[in-house]
């Protein structure tokens, strides 16, 4: 590296902060670590459907514990996906193979391997069932697959990002290509951009909206913040922080357009098969000619038999087919990629292919964001010097997998995917509302907008404009309290319930709407408040340290922002750039 | 559907598959159809004796029919889904299931690889730090022995450097050659 002599560089210390290799890998992991699954699954279902450090460290660890059990999901549909057929296009038979499984038949193929075969879900979130041996060895090898690429922290993370961060954009460009050729893409694709006025006047759809992007970025995790932190200090933080915001919506959008093609095309073929089996019947009661119904002339066919023989009609009990009503399924989360997705793929041509490029975009995202969940956890514990220093950085990602493993195997019992949902609702975001919240209060008024533009015009050489200005002081905290606000009161509107796939159910495939226990509302409660009751307590105990330092009039107190999240690297700016002369002399 | 009666008397006869004493006197016409329509379905008995009068049971029928059903299939060259018997539920043959679940050699490859992977980065760990630590050891003996204090640049001891004349880096003398001179 060629350096300009006369200002001394900077000799790194032994074992210094790692740094990253270059600008793009920091950028990419910042990217990786806000696009995750959600981009993918939650994004689309909205606009189908409508038109903070020991809190945000505590976050960060709940959030990874059931993050990766996803993942194991999504690595166990992999691995089944290089099997010809695959496993979720057909039925198993039953007993005296005269038929299909029964709780197969009712519902469909997709839907038996999902909670069957998959999950082998119980009724109810009472009932734990045992452990489901081949999740567990998923969940060991998605853990081991965490482990290999945090071993050292962002010196690992900082390679693997490239995959992990870039392919996933090759595949969802390769399924938007494929998509569009699909039979039926152009109705999802209307079906997307086609506005409904009146859903806008619904205030859930805003309030959606705002809890979609707030979390779609993955804040207040911590995670970002610490990827941060192992930047050099004079870094442009804006230019940074507004790519990573507009690559993370673009990716969303630009994500919707294959899932709606996809989504259009199984509409069309659901549509079809519905038209096709209902011409079939029609054949077979008025033993007409093959080909004499097609789908073409199915409507006119059917006004004409119906003023011939409307009896035989109305004792067929045909199916009334409307495309609408099969685009209007929607779903997000878990059930668009687990049985949407795989419905689709079966439909296409070359499915095994598809499958496994889809599971493993899947993978990549939902890893990269991993990432930044283990970064949130791990880099704390480095930093507030808990943990000793003797221990090196590969034993301790060792031991923070291996307890988290040990934890999510809970995830792998028969209700698993109930609990997953109710971390989700509940450790997911509203202490991250409350955090982020505290964040902005806290650098906003605490610390002072004044200071908080002196160091960024240090860092970056420019102040902050007018934009920015506002929206920290007024606007940021103004939004996270009415989304916060709204949250809870929608929360509260409604009692908790779960859907259950119960196959006794007398309304089986249709799922079974069951309340929770209390004791598992407890449990939701203490989730959503043990994060943020962190906040308060440590600004507490930091006010109570320092009243009782002021007593010391000796002690010089240096500028120190409280810092109320573990990792607060803005705590002092003039004191983190080492400089060592460049000749040692002795 | 004189075909249809021919297949059924060869299978029912030939194979057989009714008792033994009406396997003599079945013949072709013991098999009636009846309500032939025009989309190709039509009812069928099986006459046990020359008089056309009793009808060999349907369960028995159905049980020989039951048992031949591909043959039957392969006869008209058709497939359990484009002919069916009405009230005979096929016997569906069980998907092919190789003796090891496919996905669990695959998690095996994927396994193995992830735990190479590990083990790699662990001891390249273990031998860099190795490799600083000689190297940091080193230098600290180096540095006890001199007496006079020893200016290090950009990690080399200045005085194995000879700031005056400079080392000539072969790959840029080269240059001179490469290029034509004016």
């Amino acid at each position: 590296m060629s350096k300009d002599l006369s200002v001394p560089p900077e000799i790194p210390k032994e074992d210094s902060r790692p740094k990253w290799d270059n600008k793009f890998q920091y950028i990419l992991s910042c990217i990786g670590f806000a696009v995750g699954l959600g981009n993918l699954w939650r994004f689309p279902y909205l606009c189908q459907i409508h038109g903070g450090g020991v809190g945000s460290w505590m976050v960060s660890v709940l959030v990874s514990l059931y993050y990766n059990t996803v993942l194991t999901w999504v690595m166990w549909y992999f691995i089944n996906s290089f099997q010809e057929p695959l496993p979720w296009s057909a039925c198993p038979l039953n007993e005296n193979r005269t038929g299909f499984n029964e709780e197969c038949y009712r519902s469909t193929a997709v839907n038996y391997f999902w909670y069957r075969k998959t999950l082998n879900i119980t009724p109810n979130v009472t009932e734990s069932g045992t452990l489901q041996w081949w999740l567990i060895l998923c969940l060991a090898a998605c853990w081991a697959i965490v482990y290999l690429c945090t071993i050292r922290g962002i010196e690992t993370t900082g390679k693997a990002i490239y995959v992990t961060a870039i392919f996933p954009y090759l595949v969802l460009t390769i399924f938007l290509i494929h998509g569009l050729t699909l039979p039926g893409a152009t109705d999802g694709l209307a079906y997307l951009f086609t506005p409904n006025l009146n859903t806008l006047k619904n205030p859930r759809v805003w309030l959606d909206a705002a809890t979609q992007i707030f979390f779609s970025l993955s804040l207040a995790f911590g995670g970002l913040i610490a990827f941060s932190s192992y930047n050099s200090p004079k870094n442009d933080c804006e230019k940074d922080a507004v790519t990573v915001a507009i690559v993370n919506s673009m990716t969303s959008l630009y994500a919707s357009i294959p899932v709606f093609s996809v989504l259009g095309f199984k509409a069309t073929t659901g549509y079809w098969d519905c038209l096709d089996r209902n011409i079939i019947s029609i054949i077979n009661e008025f033993d007409l000619p093959e080909e004499s119904i097609m789908r073409e002339n199915y409507t006119a066919w059917i006004s004409f038999l119906n003023s011939s023989h409307p009896e035989k009609i109305a004792g067929l009990k045909l199916k009334s087919c409307d495309l609408q009503e099969f685009l209007d399924q929607s779903v997000s989360g878990t059930g668009l990629v687990f049985i949407i997705f795989t419905q689709a793929i079966i439909l296409m041509p070359g499915s095994r292919a598809w499958a496994i490029l889809f599971f493993i975009m899947l993978f990549c995202l939902g890893l990269s964001s991993m990432f930044g969940n283990i970064e949130g956890v791990f880099t704390p514990l480095l930093e507030l010097r808990i943990i000793s220093k003797t221990i090196r950085k590969e034993l301790l990602s060792g031991i923070i997998c291996l307890i988290c493993f040990i934890i999510a195997l809970c995830f792998t019992l028969g209700s698993g995917s109930y609990w997953i949902d109710i971390f989700d609702s509940y450790a997911g975001t509203v202490p991250l509302l409350v955090i982020a919240f505290f964040e902005v209060i806290g650098v906003a008024y605490v610390y002072k907008i004044k200071r908080f533009s002196k160091d960024v015009k240090w860092m970056t050489g420019r102040k902050p404009n007018l934009y920015w200005q506002i929206t920290w002081r007024f606007i940021s905290p103004l939004l996270l309290l009415i989304v916060f606000l709204a949250f809870v009161a929608l929360q509260i509107q409604k009692p908790s319930s779960y859907a259950a796939w119960n196959p006794k159910y007398e309304g089986f495939p249709m799922k079974e709407e069951k309340v929770y226990p209390p004791w598992v509302l407890a449990i939701c409660v203490l989730l959503a408040v043990l994060p943020c009751v962190f906040v308060p307590l440590v600004a507490l105990f930091n006010l109570i340290k320092q009243m009782c330092r002021s007593k010391d009039t000796s002690f010089i107190q240096p500028e120190v922002f409280s810092c109320q999240e573990a990792n607060c690297n803005f705590c002092h700016p003039k004191e983190s750039i080492p400089i060592v002369s460049v000749c040692k002399k002795k | 559907m004189l075909s249809f009666a021919s297949q059924m008397h060869r299978m029912l006869s030939k194979y057989g598959l009714v008792s033994k004493q009406l396997w003599e006197i079945m013949q072709i016409s013991n098999i009636l159809l009846c309500n032939v329509t025009d989309r190709v379905s039509f009812w069928f008995v099986v006459t046990d004796s020359s008089e056309n009068v009793t009808t060999v049971p349907g369960s028995e029928v159905e049980a020989a029919i039951r048992m031949n059903r591909n043959r039957i299939n392969s006869a008209f060259l058709l497939s359990d889904k484009t002919l069916q018997f009405l009230k005979i539920t096929p016997t569906l043959s069980p998907p092919v299931e190789p003796s090891t679940p496919v996905w669990l050699i695959v998690f095996g490859v994927v396994l193995c690889l992830i735990l190479a992977g590990i083990v790699f980065l662990v001891v390249a760990g273990i031998r860099q730090r190795k490799k600083k630590n000689k190297e940091s050891t080193e230098r600290e003996n180096l540095e006890e022995k001199c007496e006079v204090t020893i200016t290090v640049e950009n990690g080399i001891p200045c005085e194995a450097l000879d700031l005056k004349a400079g080392h000539i880096n072969g790959v840029f003398a080269a240059d001179n050659e490469r290029f034509t001179s004016l």
